[in-house]
């Protein structure tokens, strides 16, 4: 029926392959419809794209640099490439970066994607600077082990202008010492945090993680194959948040929410995120 | 102001128990009166401040951080809350912003001393920086080693950050100013620099200050502009885009609500031209930035410098101040109709602010990290408006082609570069200092003008840090753009340096990795990690003695085609090229 609006299509190329997507959709939405996985590091669906991991980045034709497929929006007639040498040479070159600074041994797609790209974190020069940050233990919902932070922005953007609105924590420094930080590095306790724990949500490195989830590593004892997953309802107020129970050896031990649940977006509040101690 | 688009209106501001001390109040208070305060606490968590309000006063952040730091000398916990709350701007940020900058420091020095920051890039190194910081030390001084101070035609140079007491350059006192080539009629963008009068209006419209202006009322916008573009004037700031091109397409957005910036943040080691410009002919650079704003229908003029320059900042709010008062800025710029006014910001020691991007960020509050292009600054420019960004030699050349006309404007240069161009030469050279030549004089032709080389010419960095080196064969090449380009040089921001064969070349290129290491903002990773393995296989090089091992050339071209391919910016996409430069030349890698 003509009274009925249609969405405008772009059609772009992916790797020769006609794609056709809604205008204002990211190159990246076109590579997911085209059936071409991307490697990403800052980008989350529920979050906008701030594109500074850059490992999503690919090749478009009369571009000089490549462009990170994440942010830079699908435009009528574009021709883009994801398995060039160049995009090869840059993911895995990011991949490599990454984990000669940082402990990426709790981000398993990381490692994947850096075994496909044949990342050789082991060829730079020994002793090099690494992130060298303490486990910060400050409380009993969550700790922050900035040794395995990549410095994506998600948990900023989570805290801040994509979800949370509470401003806790801030990017501070500049260059290789840039860090996550509050305000003079004070506790959790004494910044704005509000204990939602969004940003342990959006964190791809585990760098942020439930103290429930730190403790049973500490103790060797993480076993997330024996874990299962309870979808429920949050019982706490009428919102309706669904909540997602992991539950290892009858104990909940994490609680999160769909990101693509219509009320929460993946973001909870302090009780539906932490407060199951009573179940 | 125009709103902000970032940063939300029922943000729950949170403060700490610190509070700012009497003397932090009142540093506060002198950029923004209690009055003025973005937000009304009613209780204890809860804040209401208008959406407006609050966006209105980020802009003001680094103003107040200036402020703290000036009379306090270190931005304390106290001092953070009372600036983020009389702002609203949430304290983290805040943090976040004045850990970002060299000049603003967020841990107690523990004296109010001041601080005397001494230039470590190569002109000062070889001008001998070490041993003034020996004898500066004997006599007690806090010696802070610097990026470059921009001061390379007089090094080493020294920029004294005071406590209570205003910022200086000690040789800003004894210099009795000199231009190598004053007097030549051929000058134009330097023809009133030690001529004019830079402290008074009257004294620079008797040197035809404002004719342009008049001129460029009547032509009207179009005319303006498409003088400009048919003068064929580029960006002389590195990326050389034509002039014309931005002009046109910010004229084209619907306005009033648009910007022009003069980038007087240069920071390129080796660069010194725009302070000279500034400080000498600050009028010039006022006139021909409110030209721009007449041309593209720009209301805001803003001028960016950096925190180094106390003198040029003092003579372009003087010369503002005068304009102002005499019409010539304000709602009706010199009988127009049209309104432009300009503000002067203050860098605080961060390199990557030159960055056009990076640059609008800073001035709006935020962390001077460069911004994703496409949008470009001419629709999503400073407060994501459309903004037209020159710096301040680009802006003066558009006075001679609004007056001569573009016919006459090529009359010099080339067809492809027409025009002169500003070259800072320091290092091994006979008279350092700042040359104007027409696009085409060869290297050779500008180091003799310069009284050339002092010793045995081994290399000449063109371009700065984010330049390439060349070698002595390299003398006879026009200094073009499409001639350096075909070269794999790059006339940057037109600096020169002159390297003889004493020079230990491995100590400066460990210097230049250094530089963009400590520079990077820290946003993307190929830069914030490869900056910092770039200066670490250079380390290990300098270290070794011996040449570069196959397997970290191979290391080092594989980061190299990473920044330049994957970084965000200008300062990823360089951060090798001088580097592997040196390498290639046979500079450095070579030692048995």
């Amino acid at each position: 029926m003509s009274s009925v609006a249609t969405e405008t299509a772009v059609t772009i190329q992916v790797d020769g392959q006609e794609v056709a997507v809604p205008e204002g959709a990211t190159i990246l939405d076109a590579c997911d419809a085209a059936g071409v996985e991307t490697p990403t590091i800052c980008y989350g669906p529920t979050l906008t794209p701030v594109n500074v991991c850059r490992v999503c980045v690919v090749e478009l034709d009369g571009s000089r640099a490549l462009v990170p497929s994440c942010s830079r929006p699908a435009e009528e007639g574009m021709v883009v490439h994801t398995d060039s040498e160049r995009v090869r040479h840059s993911r895995k070159m990011v991949l490599e970066f990454l984990a000669t600074g940082v402990d990426v041994s709790q981000a398993d797609e990381l490692g994947q994607w850096a075994d496909h790209y044949g990342a050789d974190p082991d060829r730079y020069v020994p002793g090099g600077q690494t992130m060298d940050e303490p486990v910060r233990v400050q409380d009993n919902l969550y700790i922050r082990d900035y040794d395995k932070c990549v410095l994506c922005y998600r948990c900023v953007e989570a805290c801040g202008d994509d979800a949370q609105h509470t401003y806790a924590i801030s990017v501070a420094g500049r260059g290789f010492g840039a860090r996550i930080s509050t305000e003079f590095d004070v506790t959790l306790h004494d910044s704005a945090c509000v204990y939602c724990g969004n940003c342990v949500a959006v964190c791809p490195t585990n760098a942020l993680q439930f103290k429930t989830e730190f403790d049973l590593r500490q103790a060797d004892d993480w076993r997330p194959e024996d874990q299962t997953v309870t979808q429920t309802v949050c019982s706490y107020c009428g919102v309706g948040c669904n909540l997602e129970l992991h539950v290892q050896d009858n104990q909940i031990v994490k609680c999160t929410s769909p990101d693509d649940h219509d009320v929460t977006k993946g973001n909870l509040c302090i009780k539906g995120r932490f407060g199951w101690n009573y179940v | 102001m125009p709103p902000r688009l970032r940063g939300h209106p029922l943000a729950d501001l949170h403060f700490g128990d610190d509070q700012p001390t009497e003397a932090e109040q009142a540093a506060i208070d002198a950029i923004v009166p209690p009055a003025d305060a973005a937000t009304v606490v009613e209780t204890e968590r809860i804040v209401r401040g208008g959406r407006s309000r609050r966006h209105d006063l980020r802009h003001l952040l680094l103003p107040v951080l200036h402020s703290l730091q000036h009379e306090i000398g270190w931005i304390s916990p106290g001092g953070l809350n009372g600036a983020a709350e009389r702002l609203g701007v949430p304290p983290a940020e805040a943090y976040g912003v004045a850990t970002f900058y060299e000049l603003l420091r967020t841990t107690d020095p523990g004296h109010r001393d001041d601080v005397v920051h001494l230039c470590v890039d190569p002109a000062c190194a070889m001008a001998g920086n070490n041993d003034l910081r020996t004898s500066l030390e004997a006599e007690g001084a806090r010696v802070h080693d610097s990026p470059c101070l921009g001061q390379c035609e007089r090094a080493p140079a020294l920029f004294v950050q005071g406590v209570g007491r205003p910022d200086r350059v000690p040789s800003d006192d004894e210099e009795d100013f000199h231009l190598p080539q004053a007097g030549d009629p051929s000058l134009r963008v330097l023809r009133r620099v030690g001529e004019v009068d830079p402290t008074s209006l009257d004294s620079y419209r008797d040197h035809g200050g404002y004719e342009a202006l008049a001129r460029a009322i009547e032509m009207g916008s179009d005319a303006v502009i498409a003088a400009i573009s048919d003068s064929g004037l580029s960006g002389r700031g590195g990326a050389a885009f034509p002039t014309g091109i931005k002009w046109r397409a910010v004229a084209d957005e619907p306005g009033p609500d648009k910007h022009v910036v003069a980038n007087c943040d240069e920071s390129e080691p080796g660069t010194f031209k725009d302070r000279i410009v500034c400080e000498h002919d600050p009028f010039a650079v006022i006139e021909s930035m409110t030209i721009a704003g007449l041309a593209t229908g720009s209301s805001h003029g803003w001028i960016y410098i950096r925190g180094e320059y106390p003198r040029a900042t003092a003579r372009l709010e003087s010369a503002i101040a005068q304009a102002r008062a005499a019409g010539l800025l304000g709602d009706d710029v010199a009988g127009s109709g049209q309104r432009f006014d300009i503000e002067v910001r203050r860098g605080a020691g961060a390199y990557i602010c030159g960055e056009e991007t990076a640059l609008f960020n800073s001035i709006e509050g935020f962390r001077g990290e460069p911004r994703n292009k496409p949008p470009f600054p001419t629709t999503h420019g400073l407060f994501s408006q459309p903004t037209a960004i020159n710096n301040p030699e680009t802006l003066i050349n558009v006075l001679d082609i609004v007056i001569e006309g573009p016919n006459a404007y090529r009359s010099v240069g080339t067809e492809r570069s027409p025009g002169t161009r500003l070259f800072c030469l320091s290092g091994r050279i006979g008279v350092p200092g700042l040359y104007e030549v027409p696009f085409g004089t060869t290297l050779g032709e500008l180091l003799d003008l310069a009284g050339g080389p002092t010793g045995e010419l081994a290399s000449v960095l063109l371009g700065g840090a984010a330049g390439v080196f060349v070698g002595p064969d390299a003398l006879d090449m026009p200094l073009t753009l499409e001639d350096t380009r075909e070269a794999g040089a790059t006339l940057g921001s037109g600096v020169v340096t002159v390297f003889d064969d004493t020079v230990d070349m491995e100590a400066v290129v460990v210097r230049i990795a250094e530089f963009f290491r400590d520079e990077s903002c820290g946003q993307c990773v190929p830069c914030r990690v490869g900056t910092q393995r770039q200066h670490e296989v250079l380390v290990e090089l300098q270290a070794s003695g011996r040449p570069l091992a196959p397997e970290r050339s191979e290391l080092i071209d594989d980061m190299a085609l990473a920044m330049v391919d994957a970084s965000i910016c200008g300062l990823g996409h360089t951060a090798a090229s001088a580097v592997r430069s040196a390498l290639a030349l046979g500079l450095i890698g070579n030692s048995s």
